[in-house]
């Protein structure tokens, strides 16, 4: 018999849904296939012009109805479409959850799509004075809610009959392991037996894609879009921006077994750590990445020598993998050149607000199957990060435990612990 | 499970009225109280501007103040009186071990940037082409991180060194009442010590009164009080600059250090209403009937926008409630979206800290007279989400 209650004395909680799109597809049975035979999502951007444009890929989601109706619309496909299959795994009805929901999405704004509609609506008047006049005669309820923070988990919470006031979040790309961790937390208070935890973005617009880049954030290797992911490699030369999403059903250890769901895995342990050095740049010292990684061994209750895995952020940006590296061997000391290592990223690009979710879900999925996904376009080792990043081939391997890491703009720096099995 | 008391041990608050709490308290209640309006800059709405403010006394660096815009400085301002407040800035240990919960809206766009598209939009058919020459060219590459929802949190951390744990809610009054109502419950059951919690909302942007206007929520023409606003031109919302920021903390945290206590934040109760199918008064019933009122008379400090259907719903539910004297703030502060919440706990309270209420904001509010052992705050977004919370004298 499993206990029921954690190291701290705190109800266990258990994985008993798990939903999945990435660009690599639908559902995690599409995912796991791609992820595991080492397939890049990464492909040539359509969905708008790329012209003037120093990156023109992406891993975004070209293929849902909502491909093309704007940032709310897609993040909302995106959300449900997860949700569903989460719920469905779980067994749950999926109009009546009956318990809280935690949405990571993206800031998203109005459109320009939108901007420009409006705009051209009248003739008088010059920029937004003239948006305001047009906005108050149109007075248009859908692209108002487009423009509106809590709508997407408002829909979401109607549909899923999830319970009470649905709490969207934004830590940046930590975004999709906060939502998790405020299920975790909601169900260790004894607030409710489940959670719906889900992660999604679908807001890889033109402006976005010129915003990152002139933070010089991204990969401008547009050439060989499938090789331009290359988290640890010495020529990596910044991120993909894309889209996805994941969905967790979370639910109390003793909920789960009551009612003979299947326990798809155990959320251990949560930790987080602030940094307060700079807008982008993380703490030199990697300090509070690595109070965050101990933060959560220690909630866990594990200790540095008991993760099996660790999942990384892994963006394949200079910065985050220098750091990353740092921390992971400031907390794992020697042991870290033996424990894998590797990087969804490198497949799926990174997907912002849904990628600490989805990369939960791989992470879980990477236990039950006994198989590591690969660390892709791993041709050229950066020498000073010196990692068994699981590279290019996915790898057999008993894991009975995960480390996951999400860091973000901001400061942002949240770590998953995830187990196989209950203890 | 353990069940920690809650307490208020820090307050910052900016307004269109000033800033700080004891400015706040004068200018609140002076009986006749003026709103600040500004009704030439976003003709035909009226809003209520942000005070002159000297940003430097709360954020030091002026590098630091250039890396944001008005809002994030707002907000990171607010939040740094309310540190103050408690006797945390400066305390290196106490800011490094602060969870911190922000409600948050996203920050300004670049106005001439985007005036700049749309005129050029009716010249040329290749609206995306025009995109991508415009905003590669002429987009201020931080001005990116200014805009993003959770770098308000990211800049209290680097200004103030709150450096515990960082969320950010997002979605209007919603994220306020969200905030609060989490933070509380971190407290309670012993995931936190002490959190800061609030949110602040930049009006005076015209993207920011677009988000409304879009569903057609602003009102228009001559300023009128929040109950008053029923049948006059718009949508009845009219907003204002300002931030509220709350430190919470348990008693035992907050006594061991020797700290004042403003008050007790009792009962923190939130819902989803289907507005559409007209839930909204039975909504707000229940929840009042979730907040643990006491029995006798009651002051609230309403956080009603104006808007409406939200405003009339919420109108009746206390109408049903003889008890209840409410206080509109909105009606001397403007509407502040996410900071709404917060900043109607910080005026409930102030009241039982001082152990008075505030004299009605406008005509046809009830009087009180008495001393307050509980006040009522209370958020109704104007288009979903409500919530509210009993806030008691400190014991």
């Amino acid at each position: 018999m499993a206990n029921l209650k954690d190291h701290l004395g705190r109800p266990v909680v258990a994985v008993t849904g798990i939903g999945v799109v990435t660009s690599l597809g639908v559902g995690k049975a599409e995912n796991w296939a791609a992820l595991t035979s080492g397939k890049s999502g990464i492909h040539p951007i359509t969905r708008f012009p790329v012209d003037l444009l120093n990156t023109q890929i992406s891993g975004m989601i070209d293929f849902l109805p909502s491909s093309t109706k704007g940032s709310s619309a897609l993040t909302y496909e995106l959300a449900e479409t997860a949700a569903k299959e989460a719920v469905a795994e779980a067994g749950l009805d999926n109009q009546d959850f009956d318990g809280p929901l935690f949405l990571a999405s993206p800031p998203v704004e109005l459109d320009w799509a939108d901007r420009l509609a409006l705009y051209a609506g009248d003739k008088e008047g010059a920029g937004y004075e003239r948006l305001l006049k047009v906005a108050r005669s149109q007075n248009s309820l859908d692209m108002f809610e487009t423009a509106q923070f809590g709508s997407i988990a408002d829909r979401l919470a109607d549909l899923f009959g999830t319970r009470g006031l649905p709490i969207t979040l934004s830590t940046a790309c930590a975004s999709g392991a906060t939502a998790i961790q405020l299920g975790v937390e909601a169900i260790r208070r004894g607030e409710c037996d489940r959670a719906l935890s889900v992660g999604a973005d679908g807001s890889a617009t033109a402006e976005a894609l010129i915003r990152f880049s002139l933070l010089s954030a991204l990969s401008t290797n547009n050439d060989v879009p499938e090789k331009a992911s290359k988290p640890f490699s010495k020529d990596r030369d910044g991120f993909v921006l894309a889209e996805g999403s994941a969905a967790l059903v979370l639910e109390s250890l003793e909920s789960a077994l009551a009612r003979g769901a299947e326990v798809l895995g155990i959320l251990r342990g949560c930790g987080e750590k602030s940094d307060d050095f700079h807008r982008t740049r993380s703490k030199p010292d990697g300090s509070p990445a690595i109070g965050a990684v101990k933060a959560a061994l220690a909630d866990a209750g594990l200790g540095e020598d008991e993760i099996d895995y660790v999942n990384a952020h892994g963006t394949s940006t200079p910065e985050n993998d220098k750091m990353e590296h740092l921390s992971l061997s400031t907390v794992f000391g020697e042991r870290i050149r033996k424990i894998p290592v590797s990087s969804n990223k490198s497949m799926i690009g990174h997907t912002l607000s849904a990628a600490g979710a989805i990369e939960a879900a791989f992470s879980l999925m990477t236990m039950r199957e006994g198989v590591i996904p690969p660390t892709i376009n791993y041709d050229n080792p950066d020498p000073s990060i010196e990692l068994d990043v699981v590279p290019n081939v996915k790898r057999k391997a008993e894991v009975r435990t995960v480390l996951s890491n999400s860091f973000g703009f901001g400061g942002q720096n949240t770590c998953l612990v995830m187990a196989r099995e209950p203890v | 499970m353990v069940n920690r008391d809650v307490v208020i041990s820090g307050i910052g608050l900016v307004s269109s009225l000033g800033e700080g709490g004891d400015a706040h308290w004068d200018k609140m209640t002076a009986p006749g109280v003026a709103p600040v309006t500004d009704a030439e800059r976003f003709h035909p709405y009226v809003v209520h501007p942000l005070p002159e403010i000297d940003w430097g006394q709360q954020i030091a660096k002026r590098g630091d103040q250039r890396q944001m815009e008005t809002w994030q400085r707002l907000g990171t301002y607010t939040a740094g009186m309310a540190l103050d407040d408690a006797g945390i800035k400066g305390n290196d240990e106490l800011s490094a071990t602060m969870d911190m919960v922000v409600a948050a809206g996203g920050g300004e766009r670049d106005e001439a940037v985007d005036a700049g598209v749309l005129a050029a939009s009716e010249n040329r058919a290749d609206h995306d082409v025009l995109l991508n020459e415009k905003l590669t060219t002429e987009l201020r590459p931080t001005l990116f991180l200014a805009q993003l929802s959770n770098l308000l949190a990211g800049n209290i951390s680097i200004v103030h060194k709150v450096t515990g744990s960082s969320r950010t809610f997002m979605g209007e009054e919603g994220a306020g009442v969200a905030a609060i109502e989490t933070a509380a419950a971190r407290i309670r059951s012993g995931q936190s010590t002490h959190v800061l919690v609030g949110g602040a909302f930049q009006t005076e942007h015209p993207d920011m009164l677009l988000g409304y206007e879009l569903g057609g929520y602003l009102h228009r023409g001559p300023w009128k009080p929040v109950w008053h606003r029923r049948g006059s031109e718009g949508g009845g919302v009219v907003t204002g600059s300002g931030g509220a920021f709350l430190v919470l903390e348990s008693r035992e945290h907050a006594e061991a250090r020797g700290q004042k206590i403003y008050a007790q934040l009792g009962p923190v109760v939130s819902g989803r209403a289907r507005r559409r199918n007209g839930g909204l008064e039975a909504g707000i019933a229940e929840l009042l009937s979730k907040a643990e009122l006491p029995s006798g008379e009651l002051l609230a400090i309403s956080g009603a926008s104006g808007a409406h259907a939200a405003t009339a719903a919420e109108k009746t539910a206390f109408e049903a409630n003889p008890a209840i004297a409410t206080r509109a703030l909105s009606s001397l502060t403007g509407h502040m979206k996410e900071a709404q919440f917060p900043f109607a706990v910080a005026l409930a309270a102030l009241a039982v800290s001082r152990g008075a209420g505030y004299p009605a904001f406008e005509a046809g509010e009830k009087t009180f007279a008495g001393k307050p052992a509980s006040v009522l705050a209370t958020a109704v977004g104007y288009h979903q989400f409500e919530g509210l919370a009993l806030v008691s004298a400190p014991r």
